[in-house]
């Protein structure tokens, strides 16, 4: 039995003793209670994903379509132009992938209400293989029109963005891993907003812009950069994708000048293409590199050692800040001579 | 409600002036899909001049029936039957397909008033469809979800995911409908992707399946009539038509899945319709 605890506005989860996943499941209990109109829908991984502990408590109002993602948001689509408010959950590569024509035609089209829960998001499912991971979610979401995306950094942040999915407009798209991962909050009420980035930790040296896992190992190398190098590093939970808080990026470029943006997706097309989109159309110079999977296919193991492998970690991400401290680059303090 | 001989008489009419409207849609846009857009019009008449509780002065009536139009590539023999019931003017067909239009050959719920859902990519209805009725079902609503897929877009595996899903969650509020025209692009059904048997497969996924003439005013209305009584399994109706109906030198012709015409072709057409 999920472990309650009484928070200062509303009831949070014990991130302890609960996974991500199952911390969104009970929220998702929680909030069809109060709204009526939420229905919920997966493909045979009810049990993975969590979202069956709302079917358990909704059983009329959840709908397991077996292995079959392409007519589960079809199906999805329906409910919502009938005018209900479906959650759907399944693995990210089944979202993004194979059901990804029907996301994009049946849902964001039309621009309906439906909110996905992408689970098993990156490398997350580490020893599954490249079937069962999807590096390419992120890129392939935030193109789509009318989609928001958000990529919460861990169980307590899923639950924010859950709450705040149900009264945000359009079609939502929340990334989340395996469940397993650990959490860097303690607490909802720390005023996560969609389209908002959350600073981590301010900093005047360096900016790591992550999502996702990579958060609390960009939180723990800011530490240690801190202590061992003396340095300043802003952290920035940049957890939605889409819209994108490109004030904050702008404001870490001008006031830090150097960027390191992490995630556990393809370093092609995700945040830290969606963070260079920005600092390219401002034409403000900046020390800028990514770290992600390299365009390749992820190597099988535990996600704790791929995320070390492809230098998510804590102290690969301070190995990377040094590097790019060490970078020369046109330190131009007017940029005058810019367009 | 059994169908009377006057209502036939006047659903026939309707008929015959939405393929007029079809054949001037075609030439106001350039290049439509007209020969499945003739192959359905006695299934979307009937549906709109004779069972729909719809109220086109108000067209997101809440309870209002909802049609999917699987076979969204009909959009050229969908928007006339639309303009008959009264959901627009006529004169905006003239814009089909041009720049900034709103019609496109597919068309777009957000765009066209009276489409109930956005289609064009084959395969996508029928989930859409079993979504709608289930909502229904879920909120005691009464209102009917009517679905009308393609014969060669069931070649798409999530036609058959959805076919699956509405046997199992017995959406009897949902009734579906395939226009059998036996063509697609590249060739005859049977040639391309073979179908037959087909209506066993249907049965097989749990349908109960009515075959009949997709033409014939009276079957339709007995066979509507039937499915919106039977509460056991979802129905199919399987409609045997010809692509390009109504219209003789299109009629069962393989080039006439997409084609664009002229005035002194859609002359030719007209008379054709006015023989018929």
């Amino acid at each position: 039995m999920a472990k309650e605890v009484t928070g200062t506005t509303w009831t949070v989860y014990d991130a302890n003793t609960m996974t991500q996943a199952e911390i969104y499941g009970s929220v998702l209990c929680e909030l069809g209670e109060k709204y009526p109109k939420i229905v919920g829908l997966s493909a045979d991984l009810a049990k993975s994903t969590k979202i069956g502990v709302f079917g358990d408590k909704f059983p009329d109002r959840f709908f397991n379509v077996g292995i079959a993602e392409q007519n589960m948001f079809g199906i999805a689509a329906g409910l919502a132009k009938s005018g209900l408010l479906p959650f759907v959950s399944t693995m990210a590569a089944f979202t993004a992938m194979r059901g990804l024509e029907q996301v994009r035609t049946d849902i964001c089209y039309q621009n309906l209400n439906v909110k996905i829960i992408a689970t098993h998001g990156g490398v997350s499912f580490g020893a599954a293989g490249t079937t069962h991971h999807c590096t390419e979610d992120i890129s392939i979401m935030r193109s789509i029109a009318n989609m928001t995306v958000i990529v919460p950094a861990d169980g307590i942040e899923t639950a924010c963005a859950v709450r705040a999915a149900v009264e945000w407009p359009g079609p939502v798209y929340i990334r989340i891993g395996r469940g397993f991962e650990p959490t860097y909050y303690q607490s909802e009420d720390y005023g996560f907003r969609i389209g908002k980035a959350q600073t981590i930790s301010e900093g005047t040296d360096i900016t790591l812009i992550c999502c996702g896992i990579t958060v609390l190992q960009a939180a723990e190398a800011a530490k240690i950069l801190k202590e061992q190098d003396g340095l300043s590093v802003r952290v920035l939970n940049m957890h939605t994708i889409k819209p994108l808080d490109e004030e904050a990026i702008m404001k870490a470029v001008l006031e830090t000048r150097r960027i390191i943006t992490i995630e556990d997706h393809n370093v092609l097309g995700g945040l830290g293409s969606a963070v260079a989109d920005v600092i390219a159309k401002s034409g403000k110079g900046c020390a800028f590199d990514k770290v992600g999977i390299p365009d390749c296919y992820c190597v099988v193991g535990y996600p704790e050692d791929l995320y070390c492998h492809y230098g998510m970690d804590c102290d690969n991400i301070a190995k990377k800040v040094r590097e790019v401290m060490g970078r020369d680059f046109e330190e131009d303090e007017s940029w005058e001579d810019e367009v | 409600m059994p169908i009377t001989d006057s209502e036939i008489i006047k659903l026939k009419e309707q008929a015959k002036s939405i393929r007029h409207d079809i054949i001037d849609t075609t030439v106001w846009s350039g290049g439509a899909h007209i020969g499945g857009a003739l192959s359905m019009v006695e299934i979307m008449t009937i549906l709109y001049f004779k069972y729909l509780n719809i109220k086109p002065e108000e067209p997101h009536w809440e309870d209002r029936d909802r049609v999917v139009l699987s076979k969204g590539h009909g959009g050229v023999g969908y928007a006339p039957v639309l303009s008959a019931r009264g959901y627009f003017p006529k004169d905006e067909l003239k814009e089909f397909n041009h720049f900034m239009s709103s019609f496109g050959m597919h068309l777009d719920s957000l765009k066209v008033k009276g489409v109930d859902v956005s289609t064009g990519s084959l395969g996508h209805g029928l989930p859409m469809a079993v979504g709608l009725a289930l909502g229904a079902r879920l909120q005691n609503k009464s209102w009917k979800t009517y679905c009308i897929l393609g014969d060669g877009e069931c070649n798409e595996g999530s036609v058959w995911e959805a076919a699956m899903s509405a046997a199992h969650f017995k959406v009897t509020n949902l009734i579906t409908f395939v226009d059998r025209n036996r063509m697609m692009i590249d060739g005859r059904t049977e040639d391309v992707m073979a179908l037959e048997p087909f209506a066993d497969k249907w049965k097989a996924f749990g349908f109960i399946v009515k075959e009949i003439d997709g033409h014939d005013f009276k079957a339709l209305a007995e066979t509507i009539d039937y499915a919106h009584s039977e509460t056991k399994a979802p129905v199919l109706i399987l409609c045997n038509t010809k692509k390009g109906r109504g219209v003789d030198f299109m009629e069962d012709q393989v080039k006439w899945h997409y084609g664009s015409i002229d005035s002194d072709l859609a002359a030719k057409a007209h008379e054709s319709v006015n023989r018929g």
